[in-house]
């Protein structure tokens, strides 16, 4: 877990609140954005066919005339929808569309302040030239009269913006780039229980020596809780004996892996916490004195 | 007993009530609205949000806790995204746009606008002399399709009836529709355009420019320029401010990010699409006006006066409304 223990993943980025406080977000990548407007863009093409057939149909039994207002739903409601769909969605707090909310990604002010309306507009503004002409460019083909070089031209150009955020390490398109916005991880977690809440054992029963404490770090202890978390029998077995024979520890006649492993986790939590606050803080069972 | 020995897990005893109410609220406007909270919920918020970023610090210098830790980070970025999202109520900020963002977003682009006009003079002037001179420029200067049979070829007679014929009501309203949809599309692509340095945008105002200056001399030759200015002005007025707007919305990403002066090109080009997209935002209102005076306007106003009276009017409109110093409201 990078949180605790300093090691950052590949995707975390600072975020630094007007509270001062580092919020550590991580960065959606490529894949998870592609996957996300796949969404989107599967939505908006059935909701346009959808409303395409209902004008149609409303059209076949007035008998095609003045018919002309389903014209003008058609025109204007694809205008809305191509352009809107996303500005609509992510100008509400939630800040993210229907394709988003599905990955957990959300769209986020990079500088850490406010996320306002003018950045929405313009990320997607820019989607323009980075979704729309290169599908044009691609499906539409070189149309009459246009070069065979111009076309390839163009097929580059529109690639560029269209692969943009494959080549920066933030993976922002050319529009989160004008806004200043960029696409977070922030997806629902609930709180874990405690581990230490159920201890079921008197704390006599297993008084460690400061040295027996002191042979783990911060990241076995992690493994450790999720060891517990978890509480398969044989793995909680395999790395009680583990521990046992590391620290030097003799089980009594009746104790069990389970109490052990939980007092030596509350334990070295307490014996880490402590040093923490003294300002050690022991990344792991390398990190000597 | 544990609680009595680990100070990381009496601090989360203590603190876990107001995590979960912080969730418990920001789940409810996740899944629902702002609309959902009552005003004491609301205020509740930021307080239990500094809280929380508070518990989210102490946890870091005191508690090993994994689970309490991820729940605490993953809780204040979603408090802070709501604390720092868009707010207000849709009405409000359309609102606001109205009064306040949009006329300051287009008077903070007057130099880009400036510079786009200027191009889309350059343009029309360049093709009307041109033309003048030789009307096979015609040909070159508009595609063939955009034409709609306004060419040198035409009779002098048919192209009088081009300005005036009369469709009657019916097809307007799809017309316009159509129109509105296909200029704001267009405006759209020139803003996004300004990204690459400006260039596209460049070219693309002067080759609209040049559409306008070719039919300007074909229309000059048969002595029917006054006519065709008011069949244009009528809603091009609007139609041609908001084209040069949204092509000086794209210049002023394209400066920011060439010349982005003593601050980070990345900043700089950030701040510059906000307010240009502001300016966007609005043209696309405005193209829709220049929609409604094409399709139904122009087709039913066929008096000369008439329409460069409009014409008049939707200029001093628009340029007080941009440009009128107005007072600044924190």
């Amino acid at each position: 877990m990078s949180l605790a223990d300093g090691a950052r993943r590949t995707d975390e980025r600072a975020l630094i609140t007007p509270e001062g406080v580092d919020l550590r977000v991580r960065v959606a990548g490529p894949g998870e954005r592609l996957a996300a407007l796949m969404i989107d863009a599967a939505l908006i093409i059935g909701i346009m066919i959808v409303g395409l057939l209902l004008c149609l149909g409303a059209g076949w039994v007035m008998g095609f005339r003045n018919a002309e207002f389903l014209f003008v739903l058609v025109v204007v409601g694809g205008f809305l929808l191509r352009n809107g769909w996303f500005i609509a969605f992510e100008l509400t707090p939630y800040a993210a569309t229907p394709g988003k909310r599905a990955t957990g990604l959300r769209v986020a002010a990079r500088n850490g302040g406010r996320l306002t309306a003018g950045a929405i507009l313009a990320r997607n503004g820019m989607r323009e030239l980075e979704l729309f002409l290169p599908l044009t460019m691609v499906f539409g083909g070189g149309g009459e009269g246009v070069d065979g070089w111009m076309y390839l031209f163009g097929v580059v150009w529109a690639g560029v913006f269209a692969l943009f955020p494959l080549f920066n390490r933030d993976h922002l398109r050319v529009g989160d780039l004008v806004a200043g916005t960029w696409v977070v991880h922030a997806p629902k977690v609930t709180l874990l229980r405690d581990m230490v809440d159920d201890q079921p054992v008197l704390h006599e029963d297993f008084a460690f020596t400061l040295a027996q404490l002191d042979a783990y770090g911060v990241k076995e202890l992690h493994v450790l809780e999720d060891v517990l978390r978890k509480a398969d029998r044989k793995v909680m077995a395999a790395v009680a004996e583990r521990i046992r024979a590391k620290v030097g520890w003799t089980a009594a006649a009746y104790e069990t892996d389970r109490p052990f492993l939980q007092a030596y986790y509350t334990a070295v939590r307490g014996r880490l916490e402590t040093r923490m606050l003294l300002g050690r803080r022991k990344r792991d069972k390398f990190d000597r004195d | 007993m544990a609680d009595l020995q680990l100070k990381s897990h009496r601090f989360r005893n203590e603190r876990e009530a107001s995590w979960r109410r912080l969730d418990s609220l920001m789940t409810k406007v996740e899944r629902q609205s702002v609309d959902s909270l009552t005003d004491e919920q609301l205020l509740e918020i930021p307080v239990l949000y500094r809280s929380a970023m508070s518990s989210l610090s102490v946890a870091r210098s005191i508690s090993l806790d994994q689970g309490a830790a991820t729940y605490l980070e993953n809780l204040c970025l979603r408090a802070y995204l709501f604390v720092y999202g868009v707010r207000s109520t849709p009405l409000e900020r359309l609102a606001r746009f109205f009064r306040e963002d949009w006329p300051r977003a287009v008077q903070s682009i007057w130099r880009e606008t400036l510079l786009a006009a200027l191009l889309f003079a350059i343009g029309a002037v360049a093709a009307f002399v041109l033309t003048s001179q030789d009307p096979d420029w015609f040909y070159s200067v508009m595609p063939g399709g955009m034409s709609q049979g306004r060419d040198p070829a035409t009779s002098t007679e048919a192209l009088r009836a081009t300005l005036y014929h009369d469709e009657g009501t019916s097809g307007l309203t799809g017309f316009a529709a159509f129109l509105f949809t296909h200029n704001a599309q267009v405006a759209i692509f020139a803003f996004a355009l300004g990204f690459a340095f400006g260039l596209p945008t460049a070219l693309l105002m002067i080759y609209n420019g040049l559409g306008l200056g070719a039919l300007m001399a074909l229309f000059v030759s048969r002595g029917l320029g006054l006519e065709l200015a008011g069949w244009l002005m009528i809603h091009g007025v609007t139609e041609i401010f908001a084209i040069t707007l949204a092509g000086g919305a794209g210049f002023r990403i394209g400066r920011a990010i060439l010349a982005p002066g003593d601050r980070p090109r990345v900043e700089a080009a950030a701040e510059a699409g906000r307010t240009a997209a502001l300016a966007m935002a609005g043209v696309v209102v405005m193209l829709m006006c220049a929609g409604l005076l094409e399709g139904f306007g122009r087709q039913l106003i066929t008096l000369d006066a008439a329409r460069f009276a409009i014409a008049g009017a939707t200029a001093v409109i628009w340029g007080l409304y941009f440009y009128l110093p107005r007072r600044r409201t924190p």
